[in-house]
């Protein structure tokens, strides 16, 4: 059976991890490349890097990324924030990224969704959506679309969002809940699981996780779980609050399959 | 001496990857779109992500259909990544393609009703049909919306559960494929490219 997937997060500004990370004695813990290698060798599935200047400031990330990345890491990597083009992606690709995830720019022209996923390939391209409760206290109705950062309303349903790019090619969805991101109050629940109920690909589940529970609870496919296929999540794994192996322990004893620990590749 | 890989470049997918992941298990690897290379090789990895029907035509244009085919016939080894392994089947449901046939049975799409995500993409187990030197258990990273069906037992190496046990690994004589991405799966990857470095045939 296919495991759930734990993904660590970076956040990168001026190529550098913000905020630093703490979980682990590395000769430069601001460097994306050695903490995502620190990752790999802990027993995450996946990484994802997002370039979180990128966007406001209509740019791609820089290939560089990837390219010393790939070099360290032996699990599929992430590269986003500020894409805008077919060539950005395919640049991106080509530099050693697995998949490359668009935002604001699939907003403003979703044929990008559908160039990018049928001259590159659904498989490697994430769709990420900023949502934004309507009413913080009523998930029932529903979630506004956001981008540039969560700066600027889009005027789109994000489920209605979703569906529409996963009809466009989009190989996967990385959902961030506005309302939740950087609260430590975990996952926006309502939300994970009507995108996840609604689509046939799969679903990152990000923005608000700070305990152990959270994960479960946005991996959880049974009543009150958001049914994700993957979590994100940044804070909880950098600041060393839980490992990654801890993740996997009880994820485990909670009866969510995740895939089993082997020695740090060589 | 350390094993030499020739990978096929075809268009389709991004070889650096596989490249880097034969070098990190002390291999030498070398890409080609040069069917005279591939007969010189000394063991031939055929990588990709896509559509067969595309793939069909970029190895037709090139020559390169006819070169794998001879080189298999060689009874030197041969291992196929993801959409190297469909390429072995006879036909694809997508875009109604021929492929190069080496193996019978098609490539399908999961069943419109699978109340699963599709792509299949993320870690799974690939539970071994015999033993085999190359193929064994684990945890490996797939991504595809498309497997292998209607392969005969004597052809599968390997299954994976996803609504249903499809065919995740297949081989005989000289040659194995795989349905995952050795190159982005770890050590499990890592050590499954290490022992097609040492496969004798």
């Amino acid at each position: 059976m296919l495991t759930k997937r734990i993904i660590p997060c970076l956040d990168v500004k001026d190529g550098r991890v913000v905020k630093g990370v703490r979980f682990v004695d590395l000769k430069d813990a601001g460097d994306p490349v050695e903490v995502a290698a620190a990752y790999d060798a802990q027993g995450a599935d996946e990484l994802c890097f997002l370039d979180i200047n990128a966007s406001h400031e209509n740019r791609a990330p820089k290939d560089a990324l990837g390219a010393r990345t790939a070099e360290r890491v032996t699990i599929p990597f992430s590269v986003g924030g500020g894409v805008r083009s077919v060539d950005d992606v395919r640049s991106l690709l080509a530099a050693g990224a697995d998949k490359v995830s668009v935002n604001s720019a699939a907003v403003a022209r979703p044929e990008l969704v559908s160039e990018a996923a049928e001259r590159l390939g659904s498989a490697n391209l994430i769709v990420a959506i900023d949502a934004r409760r309507r009413d913080p206290l009523d998930p029932a109705r529903g979630w506004e679309v956001y981008t540039h950062g969560g700066r600027r309303p889009a005027g789109l349903d994000a489920l209605a969002w979703a569906r529409r790019v996963e009809g466009l090619g989009a190989g996967e969805i990385l959902l961030t809940s506005m309302d939740r991101d950087g609260t430590g109050d975990g996952y926006d629940l309502p939300l994970t699981r009507a995108v996840s109920d609604a689509l046939r690909i799969p679903v990152i589940a990000s923005g608000g996780a700070g305990s152990l529970r959270h994960l479960g609870e946005g991996l959880d496919d049974g009543p009150g779980g958001g049914a994700a296929a993957a979590v994100l999540a940044a804070s909880i794994f950098h600041f060393g609050t839980f490992t990654v192996p801890e993740t996997k322990d009880y994820l485990e004893r909670r009866g969510i399959r995740v895939r089993p620990m082997e020695a740090a590749a060589g | 001496m350390s094993a030499s890989v020739t990978l096929v470049d075809y268009g389709m997918g991004n070889l650096p990857n596989v490249a880097r992941a034969f070098e990190r298990v002390g291999a030498r690897a070398s890409v080609t779109d040069d069917p005279g290379a591939i007969e010189r090789a000394e063991r031939v990895v055929v990588p990709g992500v896509g559509a067969c029907g595309d793939a069909m035509a970029n190895l037709r244009a090139k020559g390169l259909d006819r070169a794998l085919l001879d080189w298999l016939a060689t009874g030197r080894p041969f291992l196929g990544i993801c959409l190297g392994l469909q390429l072995l089947l006879e036909r694809a449901e997508e875009g109604d393609a021929t492929c190069l046939g080496v193996i019978p049975g098609r490539v399908e799409a999961f069943p419109e009703d699978l109340e699963l995500p599709v792509p299949h993409m993320g870690w799974n187990e690939v539970e071994p049909e015999r033993e085999h030197p190359v193929v064994r258990r684990g945890h490996f990273y797939f991504v595809h919306g498309f497997r292998a069906a209607h392969v005969p037992d004597e052809y599968c190496l390997g299954r994976t559960e996803h609504g249903e046990r499809f065919v995740s690994a297949v081989g005989r004589e000289n040659f194995v494929a795989v349905q995952f991405h050795p190159e982005k799966s770890q050590r499990a990857g890592l050590d499954l490219l290490e022992r097609f470095c040492g496969w004798s045939p």
